[in-house]
């Protein structure tokens, strides 16, 4: 069978790193083989799989031989819990240089060196934030990840995000095969959140492919660098991971999203209370005018 | 002053007083160091103590011994049929490509760019490809458009595969229009990794989807891929062996005719080349032989694995054995024996080597270029009994240095030589002021190191034998050939004659070397 390439995207800080390798270490505890690229300069999508503090980048161990070519794939691939192979494209520090390059650069090296072994059953991106520019959408690009599937909760800012990466998705969904395969949830104990990423996922003509509960185990396990299937798998929370795992073994909604107009989005939040009503008598009043308003 | 019934040239103009004065003037104006510091700096770059330094640098490229990827995409798409290069990206590179063709095979070279500017830098090229790929299949009528990428869209992470069908779906070409395609960053590998990555991209967008009923050795026929081949006499000989063999042959890029249109009044902007059904039917073939071998590891993998064709392994046909290697391979492929005409051909070469040997023995030669040119030079070097010195390769990896390293340490005229992957001209001016070989044989740039080390004085003078991408100061040596029987003897020829005229300048002085100075060499 050829090997399902799967893109992890979602807003920073939303926890798309502890997502994914939860979910991909519930995978390799069914015995699936995969492999995790990491593309985020920040290098932490691979820490609990390989209780390290950071994986040696691709792109570091690149700048250091002086040349990508003269990098051995066996330098930069590591194998950890459940033999999940690890990868780190890295990149530059804040501030200077492309880290969209080194997304296109590592991802190349990769292909020509082999890592993408048939015997592969899944293999995970876990992308940095937004799809600021080309290079972090190169996991999307054609013959790579066909599905993708954004980290979401029921926070406003995390939602616009989830949006913004839909439009996205469509530049390529419109060329290619990539599609959207679900919005996973990951708590943030806000009201009515459930229903409301069901809502959401409804409209953009996709499904909450999975509801992830908060559960401070999963931040026992961290500061253990381990996932909680590792750490403790008769937690409820393991569970919850390996049933989000079997979802998408057996997911089939691949979808060309239908992303929200902005308003559509806020008549949503409104629905829902995230939103008020918009207050158009008090847009552009300074506090000062406001208590003068009061007084008369 | 200019005079206008005798127009002179810069050389000897400049020579004239009154323009050595402003000279004179230009250096106080920019007050430029005094001759004798600027000299005394010149002889400290001879040093052994610079050449350690120089061997340090890290960070800095001077005078690279090659060029980026996209140019060699263009090269090979210049090789189909009414096909158009495309460069997506800035408009300057692409303005490079085609002087810097010009220059060596003296032919105009079309080729366009899509002119990215700083919004498409922002916004990426999305535009620009929707935009130049209709223009030019409406302003240039192409049958196939060859798009390759410069650093600017790389940097930016453009999708060519996305912005092109993206284009057709948009009705901009017509979804049936051959774009293959081809990420070429200029950061990335050299002008012969571009070659590459073009080839397979054009291979991969006319067989990949019908490989079904594909039968390897069904049309009887050999591919043949020359990589970045400079020479057109290469390009021929190769033609040539193959037709006295009556094998059938498809080379898959075959920019002979466009690259030698001739003067006669009719501008081709298409020529010649390999047409859409020559690739298509490539599958059928009974092999695909790679020329360069070192340059292609795409089309290599791409032949392989998905025309399930062998790609025997073969040498650079450079020289008398690997040329007898190549036919060989040729003969056993399909069954068609070596003519007679051939073996005579090769008993010529045989004979000119044993007429020259005598003044080629032990001479030692200093060699840049591409990987398979200076694996192959080197090869033929030693068959005529001559020592490669330096041997540099700007372009060359870890494994080819391994590779050639073996061959040279084989044999004993390869005892002396030193192999440098991935160092540029400035180390190899470094090195043959510390060890002198006889001659420099590499492409145009090479004259700067024998300018330099005949300042040091006449003794130290290295002189250029120009063979190599590119050659802009000499005119026509493109039309040459260096593969093959026919290219060693014109190689062997030019080696010679460069010692001769060599012994001949120095031993022209009356009365005092002209003792040596023979009428019969």
């Amino acid at each position: 069978m050829a090997i399902r390439q799967c893109a992890i995207y979602g807003k920073g800080g939303i926890g798309k790193s502890t997502t994914t390798q939860n979910l991909v270490a519930g995978l390799a505890a069914e015995g699936k083989k995969i492999m995790i690229v990491g593309c985020d300069p920040k290098a932490d999508s691979t820490r609990l799989i390989l209780h390290a503090k950071a994986q040696n980048t691709i792109m570091e161990m690149a700048a250091e031989a002086g040349t990508v070519e003269d990098l051995e794939l066996d330098e930069v691939l590591k194998v950890g819990y459940g033999g999940i192979r690890c990868v780190e494209s890295g990149g530059p520090e804040p501030g200077v240089g492309c880290a969209g390059r080194g997304v296109i650069t590592a991802i190349n090296f990769l292909e020509e060196e082999g890592a993408y072994e048939e015997d592969l059953d899944f293999v995970f991106y876990d992308v940095l934030g937004d799809v600021v520019c080309g290079g972090f959408a190169m996991p999307i690009r054609e013959g790579k990840a066909q599905e993708i599937y954004i980290v979401v909760s029921g926070e406003m800012m995390a939602m616009y995000a989830a949006n913004n990466i839909a439009k996205g998705i469509c530049k390529y969904a419109s060329s290619g095969k990539v599609r959207l395969a679900g919005l996973i949830c990951n708590s943030r104990k806000t009201d009515k959140e459930s229903e409301l990423i069901e809502a959401l996922a409804a409209k953009m003509g996709t499904q909450m492919i999975h509801f992830v509960p908060r559960d401070n185990v999963v931040q026992r396990a961290e500061i253990r660098r381990m996932t909680v299937i590792e750490y403790d798998p008769a937690a409820k929370q393991a569970e919850e991971y390996r049933t989000l795992a079997r979802k998408i073994v057996d997911n089939k909604k691949f979808v060309i999203p239908k992303p929200l107009t902005m308003d559509e989005l806020e008549e949503l939040l409104m629905e829902f209370g995230i939103m008020d009503e918009e207050d158009e008598s008090i847009i552009g009043k300074t506090a000062a005018a406001e208590a003068v308003l009061a007084v008369a | 002053m200019q005079d206008v019934e005798t127009i002179k040239p810069g050389y000897p103009l400049f020579n004239t007083d009154e323009y050595q004065q402003a000279f004179i003037r230009k250096r106080v104006f920019e007050e430029a160091p005094a001759k004798e510091k600027l000299e005394e700096v010149f002889q400290w770059t001879t040093t052994e103590a610079y050449k350690e330094l120089n061997f340090q640098r890290e960070a800095l490229t001077i005078n690279p011994a090659k060029a980026c990827q996209p140019l060699g995409a263009v090269l090979c798409a210049l090789g189909f049929y009414k096909t158009l290069p495309y460069v997506h990206g800035s408009q300057g590179c692409v303005a490079y490509f085609r002087t810097y063709f010009n220059r060596h095979f003296r032919e105009p070279v079309a080729a366009v760019s899509d002119s990215m500017t700083e919004d498409a830098a922002v916004f990426g090229g999305q535009k620009n490809m929707f935009e130049g790929l209709e223009n030019s299949r409406v302003m240039y009528q192409p049958e196939m458009i060859a798009v390759s990428t410069t650093c600017m869209a790389e940097v930016i992470g453009d999708d060519l595969n996305a912005f092109i069908t993206n284009a057709k779906k948009d009705g901009r070409v017509p979804m049936d229009f051959p774009t293959p395609f081809a990420h070429t960053p200029s950061f990335v590998g050299s002008h012969i990794t571009g070659w590459d990555n073009m080839l397979e991209g054009i291979l991969n967008y006319f067989t990949l989807k019908t490989m079904e009923g594909k039968v390897v050795g069904s049309n009887g026929k050999l591919n043949i891929v020359t990589g970045f081949e400079s020479y057109l006499g290469n390009l021929r000989v190769i033609k040539r062996m193959l037709n006295e063999m009556g094998v059938a042959y498809t080379f898959l890029s075959d920019p002979e005719e466009i690259l030698d249109t001739p003067a006669d009044g009719e501008f081709r902007m298409y020529a010649g080349g390999t047409t859409q059904d020559e690739i298509k039917d490539a599958p059928n073939a009974i092999d695909t032989l790679l020329l360069q071998p070192w340059q292609l590891p795409k089309t290599k993998k791409y032949v392989q694995e998905t025309w399930n064709q062998p790609a025997s392994p073969i040498n650079i046909p450079m020289g008398l054995s690997w040329t007898d290697d190549f036919l060989m391979k040729v003969s056993e492929l399909t069954g068609k024996p070596i003519p007679e005409s051939l073996t005579q051909e090769r008993g010529r070469l045989l004979d000119m080597m044993t007429d020259s040997h005598t003044w080629l023995h032990g001479k030692r030669f200093s060699v840049f270029g591409d990987p398979d040119f200076v694996t192959g030079m080197c090869q033929f070097l030693m068959e005529l009994g001559a020592e490669p010195l330096h041997v540099l390769c700007h372009n060359g990896n870890k494994r080819w240095a391994k590779d050639i390293t073996k061959m040279l340490k084989a044999s004993p005229y390869g005892q002396e030589a030193e192999v440098h992957a991935g160092k540029d001209l400035w180390h190899l001016r470094s090195l043959v002021f510390s060890n002198k070989p006889d001659f420099l044989i590499g492409n145009s740039y090479g004259k700067f190191i024998q300018r330099d080390t005949l300042h040091k004085g006449k003794e130290y003078e290295v002189p250029l034998i120009r063979i190599g991408f590119p050659l802009f100061d000499r005119h026509h040596l493109h039309r040459d050939t260096t593969l093959g029987y026919e290219g060693a003897m014109y190689m062997l020829k030019l080696l010679v004659n460069s010692v001769m005229e060599k012994l001949d300048q120095d031993t022209m002085t009356l009365g005092e070397t002209d003792y040596a100075f023979d009428l019969v060499r």
